[in-house]
């Protein structure tokens, strides 16, 4: 336990990426074999069943520590972190505990089904036995959420070094079916349950974003372009009778997609599809934000189903009858595209993405002009002679996004954060004008600098005007650009509409409360999108 | 009428006709210690403990009108009875203790109630009234022993010199820093310190203090020399490019705020150590049951909350708003 907590203290304390690489892999060369599963299962998200729900914990640690509730939710606001909270405010340990990270997570799970005084009982005789670094990952076990910025990317990466293992079939295991009481660590990173050979997906191209007049780019005509699809870049790879969806995150998420599972009789073997992941509901492209309801989910309800079906649209062939095509141009892989798809039975949920045709560029633009209405974030422009480069590679593929909408909108709430930002001022809630009123419209907590957010944290302090709780209603002074992505009406917010993605763009010092945009224009910008 | 009156100078004696740590210019100020917070330039004379006067010089300049005290030694001003008792904070940090008619007021400008090694130890003082400061009054604020916060950073220590690292730990140049000099001296390692706080311990000397010996960073000193030392720099020099140019550097900070996960990632250190030279919340509840007050008044911190409770286990207390703590809002910031 005490490796482990000195890990997690590792990994909160850097951001750099090799530093807590460094940290996993020393953990992992360190740490009780018997440990390690658990470990890997938490930082992927495999969360045992919660034995005690925040309710109990909070009232016991209340109890324990033997002071006012409204202290403790002071606290609580302070810290802006339960586990943490109930960690400090704890009376010192009697005695101090040795057993291991296994036997601690062991124990919670045997609590599943007891009373909640044999649960009561277990839980404050475990925070009489541990320090406050442990007792804050004891609480953290119960709750199996572990938020310290560790991707499944930089683990697999971490477990690839300390074992001598590819990323790539690391990746593979630990996305596989597996139970960390009854699998070791050896026999989990070398896949002992699952076919490791079948699932290899290629690295991704990239693009980078167009900063130049694409007339730059030469004549229209060697360039191919498609629609930027706002939904989740993927692959699908079927060899040897089986099915492999990943993510551009390198993650493996077939089992979140189950319309898509059929591919598997369709698709013949040897075959990896890039394309992206979209919700397609009757041909018709969805919002992004709806499609963000399917992802990560353990199981998915049939109602999800119906209402956010996943298709996939295909942007590339990487390979065919079993030979990796990447070092074909994208004109012949395209043309290997078009005869595959049109090889299969007809269907509604793996699709071409279509190739838009334009002579000038100007004509392009035009088309580009439209995006939006088809839930598409720009146009991909890509070289007819490109090879399919791994990873970015300057000049052959071009992302040309048309830009996002914004309005100038003046500060009237702030809230302090929590995690990292904990104790700052750091989510605002903005305003537009609506008349002689002021209106909110969005939320946001993203976009500013660390330096900008003690900066406001500062003015908030010193022009905080009303209190309710955390919230401080501030004098409207501070303009800032919101961006988003769309607009939608809603009934549940006062000003009748609501913002997609709303982010701080820019801070506007140079404009006054006075400047900011009013409703009426945002309601202008909503009719024009209907 | 009351001994203390709170006014936008800052807190005024009206019998006595003078200020206890005034943030305006006044003719005579009372001063606790000499962090920046409590005391300002400007005034026309000023009283403080004997060992806050070479710091008052050091800082605000040589023409000034100071007249000193020793603990427990009394002064009458206009009738007034005006004593200094330790406050524990600071080298010559004090408790300004009045009386008058049998009416006793202790201003306790900031203090800790655990001894660190270097500064007089606090000494409760029996008063009918207590001001008190409340910078760590929430209940998740416990210290551990100075002498494990001590062994935290001396492991840390052990490990950045193994992997040649620079450890540069961050600590105020009044308080925080002499403490640091005094617990790591042990190491058998060379202090280098910031001139800032060089200053201030050459002060300290002349006074009499009894300081472990230190080195003044200069460009002379190599950087392999100080990889194999402990680097101490005041907070604000942390963030420099000078030490962006040391071999390998690593910030420690020492500070109570610490004690918070998300205060210490905020700070972006390498490492964060929560030793703190103010009372935590059990050293904040036993200094103020100690004075046996009736009334409490509560100061920079976390007031609302703090007064709210000592009203709920009996205590009579009033926020107040001043403008010390100032300085502590940068040490999270």
């Amino acid at each position: 336990m005490k490796r482990f907590t000195e890990l997690i203290a590792q990994l909160e304390s850097s951001n750099k990426t090799n530093d807590k690489l460094a940290a996993l892999v020393a953990y992992f060369n360190e740490a009780e074999d018997q440990d390690k599963p658990y470990v890997i299962a938490m930082f992927t998200g495999k969360r045992p069943k919660r034995p005690v729900g925040t309710a109990l914990l909070k009232e016991w640690a209340i109890e324990k520590s033997g002071i006012a509730a409204w202290l403790f939710t002071e606290s609580y606001h302070h810290v802006g972190d339960l586990s943490e909270t109930i960690a400090l405010i704890l009376p010192p340990p009697k005695q101090v505990s040795d057993l291991q990270l296994n036997e601690w997570i062991k124990a919670l799970s045997a609590l599943n089904g007891q009373d909640d005084a044999s649960k009561k009982h277990f839980i404050t005789n475990s925070w009489d036995s541990l320090e406050i670094p442990e007792r804050f990952v004891f609480n953290k076990l119960i709750s199996g959420n572990f938020r310290i910025g560790i991707s499944g990317k930089m683990l697999v990466n971490a477990l690839a070094r300390q074992s001598n293992i590819p990323a790539n079939q690391i990746m593979h295991s630990i996305m596989g079916n597996w139970n960390p009481e009854e699998i070791t660590y050896k026999e989990l990173l070398a896949g002992a349950h699952v076919n490791t050979d079948n699932s290899w997906p290629y690295p991704f191209c990239l693009a980078y974003a167009l900063d130049q007049e694409p007339a730059s780019l030469g004549a229209i005509q060697d360039w191919q372009a498609e629609w930027k699809w706002d939904g989740i870049r993927g692959q699908i790879v079927k060899r040897g009778g089986e099915l492999f969806i990943w993510s551009r995150g390198e993650e493996l998420v077939t089992d979140q997609f189950p319309e898509l599972h059929f591919l598997r009789e369709i698709l013949p073997d040897g075959t990896v599809l890039d394309g992206e992941i979209l919700a397609i509901k009757a041909g018709k492209i969805l919002p992004f934000s709806l499609l963000q309801q399917r992802l990560n989910r353990k199981t998915i309800a049939k109602s999800q189903l119906e209402n956010v079906p996943v298709g996939f649209y295909c942007y590339d062939l990487l390979e065919y009858h079993g030979k990796d095509q990447r070092e074909a141009t994208l004109n012949n892989r395209r043309k290997n595209l078009v005869q595959l798809i049109a090889g299969i039975p007809e269907q509604e949920m793996l699709l071409l993405s279509p190739v838009i045709t334009a002579k000038t560029w100007a004509e392009l633009g035009a088309l580009r002009a439209d995006s939006r209405a088809m839930n598409s974030e720009g146009l991909m422009l890509k070289k007819l002679d490109s090879l399919y480069h791994s990873g970015r590679k300057r000049g052959d593929w071009w992302k040309w996004k048309i830009n996002p909408y914004t309005v100038d909108a003046v500060m009237i709430y702030a809230q302090k954060g929590s995690g990292r930002r904990a104790g700052f001022f750091t989510d605002y809630t903005f305003a537009v004008r609506d008349g002689d009123q002021l209106i909110t419209i969005a939320k946001a907590y993203s976009g500013l600098t660390d330096a900008e957010i003690k900066e406001v944290d500062a003015f908030v302090k010193k022009n905080a005007i009303e209190k309710f709780g955390p919230v401080r209603t501030v004098k409207p002074i501070l303009v800032f650009e919101i961006a988003f992505e769309g607009i939608a009406e809603s009934k549940r917010h006062k000003a009748g509409l609501a913002l997609r993605f709303p982010r701080i763009s820019r801070w506007r010092k140079d404009k006054k409360a006075e400047e900011i945009n009013t409703l009426t224009d945002l309601r202008q910008l909503l009719n024009s999108t209907l | 009428m009351a001994l203390i009156k709170f006014t936008s100078k800052g807190i005024y004696c009206p019998k006595g006709d003078f200020y206890i740590d005034p943030w305006k210019p006044v003719h005579l100020a009372v001063t606790t210690h000499g962090h920046a917070d409590h005391v300002k330039t400007g005034n026309q004379a000023y009283l403080c403990h004997e060992l806050t006067k070479p710091i008052l010089l050091q800082r605000l300049g040589l023409d000034l009108k100071i007249q000193t005290l020793a603990y427990g030694e009394q002064l009458q001003i206009n009738g007034v009875n005006v004593s200094l008792f330790p406050a524990g904070h600071v080298i010559g940090s004090a408790q300004v203790r009045l009386a008058y008619k049998g009416e006793i007021y202790v201003v306790s400008g900031d203090y800790k109630v655990v001894y660190d090694g270097i500064s007089t130890a606090f000494e409760p003082v029996k008063c009918h009234t207590f001001v008190s400061e409340s910078t760590f009054g929430l209940p998740i604020y416990n210290w551990l022993p100075q002498q494990q916060v001590f062994d935290q950073i001396s492991n840390w220590l052990s490990e950045n010199w193994l992997q040649k690292k620079t450890s540069i730990l961050t600590a105020y140049s009044l308080g925080k820093a002499q403490r640091l000099i005094k617990g790591l001296s042990g190491t058998g390692r060379k202090l280098y310190v910031h001139s800032a706080i060089a200053n201030l311990n050459e002060a300290f000397i002349k006074a009499g203090v009894d300081l472990p010996e230190t080195i003044r960073i200069s460009p002379e000193i190599s950087k392999s020399e100080l990889q194999e030392g402990i680097v101490i720099v005041p907070p604000a020099v942390a963030e420099g490019r000078w030490i962006k140019s040391l071999m390998h550097p690593v910030t420690g900070v020492c500070s109570g705020w610490m004690q918070v996960r998300a205060a210490r990632r905020w700070r972006g250190s390498d490492a964060g150590f929560a030793l703190s030279d103010h009372a935590d919340w059990p050293g904040l509840l036993s200094a103020i049951q100690a004075t046996e007050a009736e009334k409490v008044y509560v100061t920079h911190g976390y007031t609302a909350i703090f007064a709210k409770y000592l009203n709920e286990i009996g205590i009579a207390a009033e926020e107040v708003k001043t403008q010390y703590g100032i300085e502590d809002e940068e040490v999270i910031h």
